[in-house]
């Protein structure tokens, strides 16, 4: 007797659930997608990657660089690392690429390796590529440097 | 055995030397002419029918390995559907340069009646070797093949990015460096590049 309560509570709360997920309107199921799920929207027209080779500022200083040209068909496998043709510390001096960091030579228990440490290899697991393209949301991000000076303010 | 064969020799020597008795001299120079013609003919069209893409893919150590690989570079596909095919890199276009690339691809003959590369691991584990042979090729003939269209005295670097107009300016200009020394595997994948100039 008892159970069957709590199987028909548990019923009834899914169901009411399922009505709320019905009810939403569709401008906000997902917003990115901005299109009913069940309509194939046009895709917008794809964005260029910026190729200006010209260092971009970090937004804080432990960020992994961004890369500031395109990376198209760049093979990162067991085999080779097409990044390291450039940015490795022997190919700097014909390259003129900045070297990979330090970091990237150093295990987990921060020892320095002769070679790029298998953890770092993979490149684009920290490091991509821009595109010039619109925010889709919005970024409210702030820089450490303006909450400083924000608070120093404040205290005045 | 010997004499045997040596007269044999001296027959045909005899049959070659005399002059013709039944065929008049208009009617063998004019066949010769007409029958140098077909075979001239024949052989040209069999050399351009074995610089095709379709010949090359026709065995499918090359179809289903590079081939497959050359699909999603800018060599295959791009902004303006210019593309090269496989003889475009890999066969020169000049006449005896191009006859002695294909007297070497004999040996690619064997390779395909032996099996050399007939299943994936084996290609892989001659990928290094195979690629080695290319990029001797390349080197040694200052990227002729790359060159039959990108053609070094056209380029306009103020088109190139930065970092390209940089590097072709200076090293290739200087033809310290050939394309080939920094463009490996821009239209297959990269075999384990360890030990390689460069990488």
């Amino acid at each position: 007797m008892k159970v069957s309560t709590f199987l028909s509570a548990i019923a009834l709360l899914g169901m009411s659930l399922s009505v709320v997920a019905a009810s939403v309107p569709d401008d906000q199921v997902a917003t990115l997608r901005k299109a009913p799920l069940n309509v194939e929207p046009t895709p917008p027209i794809m964005q260029k990657v910026i190729n200006s080779d010209v260092k971009q500022v970090r937004n804080y200083p432990m960020q992994p660089p961004v890369i500031p040209h395109k990376i198209d068909g760049y093979q990162i496998d067991l085999k080779v690392n097409k990044c390291m043709q450039c940015h490795a510390r022997n190919s700097t001096g014909h390259s003129q690429a900045p070297m990979v960091s330090v970091t990237h030579f150093m295990d987990r228990d921060n020892n320095f390796l002769a070679e790029l440490s298998p953890r770092r290899y993979f490149c684009t697991q920290c490091h991509a590529p821009q595109l010039d393209a619109k925010l889709q949301v919005e970024n409210d991000f702030v820089d450490i440097d303006h909450l400083m000076k924000a608070k120093s303010t404040d205290k005045q | 055995m010997l004499a045997k064969l040596f007269a044999k020799l001296k027959l045909i020597w005899r049959v070659v030397n005399r002059p013709s008795v039944h065929y008049s001299l208009g009617f063998l120079t004019l066949g010769g002419f007409v029958a140098g013609v077909i075979f001239w003919g024949g052989f040209n069209t069999v050399l351009e029918a074995t610089n095709q893409e379709q010949f090359c893919i026709g065995c499918h150590e090359m179809e289903n390995n590079v081939y497959q690989e050359l699909q999603s570079t800018i060599h295959f596909t791009n902004r303006s559907g210019v593309r090269a095919t496989c003889p475009d890199c890999h066969v020169p276009h000049n006449w005896t340069d191009k006859i002695a690339r294909k007297m070497q691809a004999s040996k690619e003959v064997w390779g395909k009646v032996f099996g050399t590369i007939n299943t994936r691991e084996k290609f892989e584990a001659k990928r290094r070797e195979l690629a080695e042979h290319e990029w001797d090729r390349l080197k040694a003939n200052d990227s002729l093949e790359c060159r039959n269209c990108h053609n070094f005295d056209y380029m306009d670097f103020t088109r190139q990015s930065q970092r390209a107009a940089q590097m072709h300016s200076t090293s290739l200009a200087s033809g310290e460096k050939t394309c080939i020394d920094c463009h490996k595997g821009i239209a297959h994948q990269l075999p384990d590049m360890a030990g390689v100039e460069g990488f």
